[in-house]
């Protein structure tokens, strides 16, 4: 279970990191284009140490264990012929419903809105999620929260300003502010519902109880909308099945992108 | 002072090799040759995030990714203090940008070259970077001040990124046999273009004397050009990569390498904007520059509410 939750925290942060890359050399603004990127770079580095730990934790399985951890032949390849898993292999070589990344952190940039839009959710989240997994039982995922702790902390800064110079800034830039916000408001949350592994985790005091997250990120958005002139999405139906590896179309792409190189030249050193 | 002293004054300070400061005064080709070669500068980083910028998300490792993503984060930053430079010569950034996306100001043409696999990303570092840094080393010593001061650290992150293009390479041609492939087909389409990179020859280099007398250059292009021919020939061999010249020879009098003819009408073209891809990387940035107006008068916008507010509130009090 600490696997599958180890890696749930790191497809979030392969992801939306990926998301985020795609801006380098197109953004608005020269400096926002290098603030972005940097953000880019913290989420990377954090799936990068995640993705360490759980190549670490699935090579320490039984051997049969190994075998049906995940559908992907490259990896049941790798297990037959007796070699350890890397982070490379944990994000390169797992099929798509083996991903368990919220569907938020995979939806499409579309414009600066959209981008600012998504990436509050999230770092509004992250910042309480890395303040509470920073208590972890778990050493490795208590260090690696406390480190992006300091990063989620700027994130947020970065995105609720954002927020609220597009929100009270042009009547145009208001209005593509409140659309982004509502179309994304339905994939809010499934961050606050918590899978089997999430669930698991929070009762052995390793993983954090993201139901309890809920009302801190709801207030933090509502004030940060109120700043910037924007209306609360009405509350309604929410999007589901990340956790579960049900997906949004997005992800395909994503990884058939992100996934090229290792797919198409397996078990080569770059 | 009259403004032959003025010229007297400026004379004496480039004699003496002393830096030009943006207060100080200067003749108008000066200011305008800075304006043009430091605008090119800025504008060949921004552009030149776009090749690379091509293979982030498809990068082999997650490792390398972030090499990747750091790199192109530097070339942002080196356009940013360049423009800042620039700026200090009395025009605007947008005005810069303005002439780029006019198709006025130009960029280097390397970056008009597509990258096809991921061994451009080694190859773009090992020798465009490369060249770039044997271009750009004697601006340290430019006569400008702003100019010289963003060259050190642009020449500092810009020696890393070679070394991580060599290393790339490097690990290519280790590897298997479709991997070497890579490093070859890369290294044969980036050859060529990379000794273009320091422009036409001395003869035809209209701007090559004025621009070493006010050290905005200090070596002309066919010296520059000899002096990486040499380097990077020896470090082909330790890949195991052959040269795309067939008549490239050791000339043992001259102590250095005879290399083939340079074929200065694709040059030429891809100047004029007939490369592989000016009209893709134009659009592009275009594209990047047009959609973000919005969001840059957002900005504007609100900083401005935020400001009004900050007075009535001073006001009020």
């Amino acid at each position: 279970m600490k696997l599958a939750y180890t890696l749930r925290l790191a497809d979030d942060a392969l992801i939306i990191g990926h998301r985020l890359s795609e801006w380098c050399g197109h953004g608005p603004i020269l400096e926002q284009d290098i603030a972005l990127t940097n953000t880019a770079l913290d989420h990377l580095g954090r799936a990068r140490s995640l993705y360490q730990y759980a190549a670490q934790q699935f090579n320490e399985l039984p051997e049969a264990e190994k075998q049906t951890a995940f559908t992907s032949v490259a990896i049941q390849n790798l297990v037959n012929a007796g070699a350890a898993v890397s982070e490379d292999d944990m994000a390169f070589l797992r099929d798509g419903w083996d991903f368990r990344n919220t569907l938020l952190v995979e939806q499409p940039n579309i414009d600066w809105a959209y981008t600012v839009a998504r990436a509050f959710y999230f770092d509004t989240y992250n910042y309480f999620f890395c303040s509470a997994l920073k208590n972890s039982a778990d050493t490795t995922l208590a260090a690696i929260a406390e480190k992006s702790l300091k990063e989620a902390t700027y994130h947020l800064r970065w995105s609720s300003e954002w927020v609220v110079r597009l929100g009270d800034g042009t009547d145009e830039s208001h209005e593509r502010m409140q659309k982004a916000i509502n179309e994304l408001w339905s994939y809010t949350g499934e961050m606050f519902v918590a899978s089997d592994a999430e669930k698991a985790m929070a009762d052995q005091g390793i993983g954090v109880d993201v139901s309890k997250l809920k009302s801190l990120w709801m207030q933090r958005v509502q004030e940060t909308l109120a700043d910037a002139t924007l209306a609360m999405p009405q509350a309604g139906w929410m999007q589901q099945g990340g956790k579960d590896g049900r997906h949004s179309e997005n992800l395909g792409y994503i990884l058939t992108e992100l996934q090229f190189m290792q797919r198409a030249y397996p078990g080569m050193e770059w | 002072m009259t403004v032959h002293s003025f010229q007297e004054h400026f004379d004496n300070l480039i004699d003496r090799e002393i830096t030009i400061e943006p207060k100080d005064w200067m003749p108008d080709d000066y200011r305008k040759t800075l304006i043009r070669q430091i605008s090119q500068h800025a504008h060949s980083e921004i552009i030149g995030m776009l090749p690379e910028g091509n293979w982030i998300t498809r990068a082999p490792s997650l490792r390398r990714k972030s090499v990747l993503l750091a790199k192109v984060q530097d070339e942002a930053g080196h356009g940013l203090y360049l423009y800042s430079a620039a700026e200090t010569l009395g025009v605007t950034r947008d005005d810069l940008y303005d002439q780029l996306h006019s198709g006025k100001a130009k960029y280097s043409s390397i970056f008009n070259y597509p990258t096809l696999t991921w061994a451009d990303m080694g190859a773009i570092g090992w020798l465009v970077d490369g060249a770039a840094i044997m271009n750009q080393v004697p601006l340290c010593r430019t006569s400008y001040g702003p100019y010289a001061r963003a060259m050190v650290r642009v020449c500092k992150e810009e020696s890393f990124h070679q070394r991580q293009g060599f290393e790339i390479m490097l690990t290519l041609s280790k590897g298997t046999e479709v991997q070497r492939k890579m490093a070859q087909d890369a290294f044969n389409r980036w050859w060529w273009p990379s000794l273009m990179m320091f422009g036409p020859p001395d003869a035809e280099s209209p701007h090559t004397e004025q621009s070493v007398r006010w050290r905005i250059k200090r070596m002309t292009n066919d010296e520059l050009r000899q002096k990486f021919i040499d380097v990077t020939v020896e470090q082909a061999k330790i890949l195991g990569l052959t040269v795309p010249d067939k008549n490239l020879k050791w000339n043992e009098e001259r102590g250095s390498y005879d290399s083939g003819a340079i074929n200065w009408e694709e040059f030429w073209n891809v100047v004029k904007g007939n490369g592989p891809c000016n009209k893709q990387r134009l659009e592009t940035r275009k594209k990047a520059w047009d959609e973000g107006k919005w969001v840059r008068d957002a900005a504007m916008a609100n900083a401005e509410k935020r400001k009004q507010r900050k007075e009535k509130a001073a006001q009020a009090a």
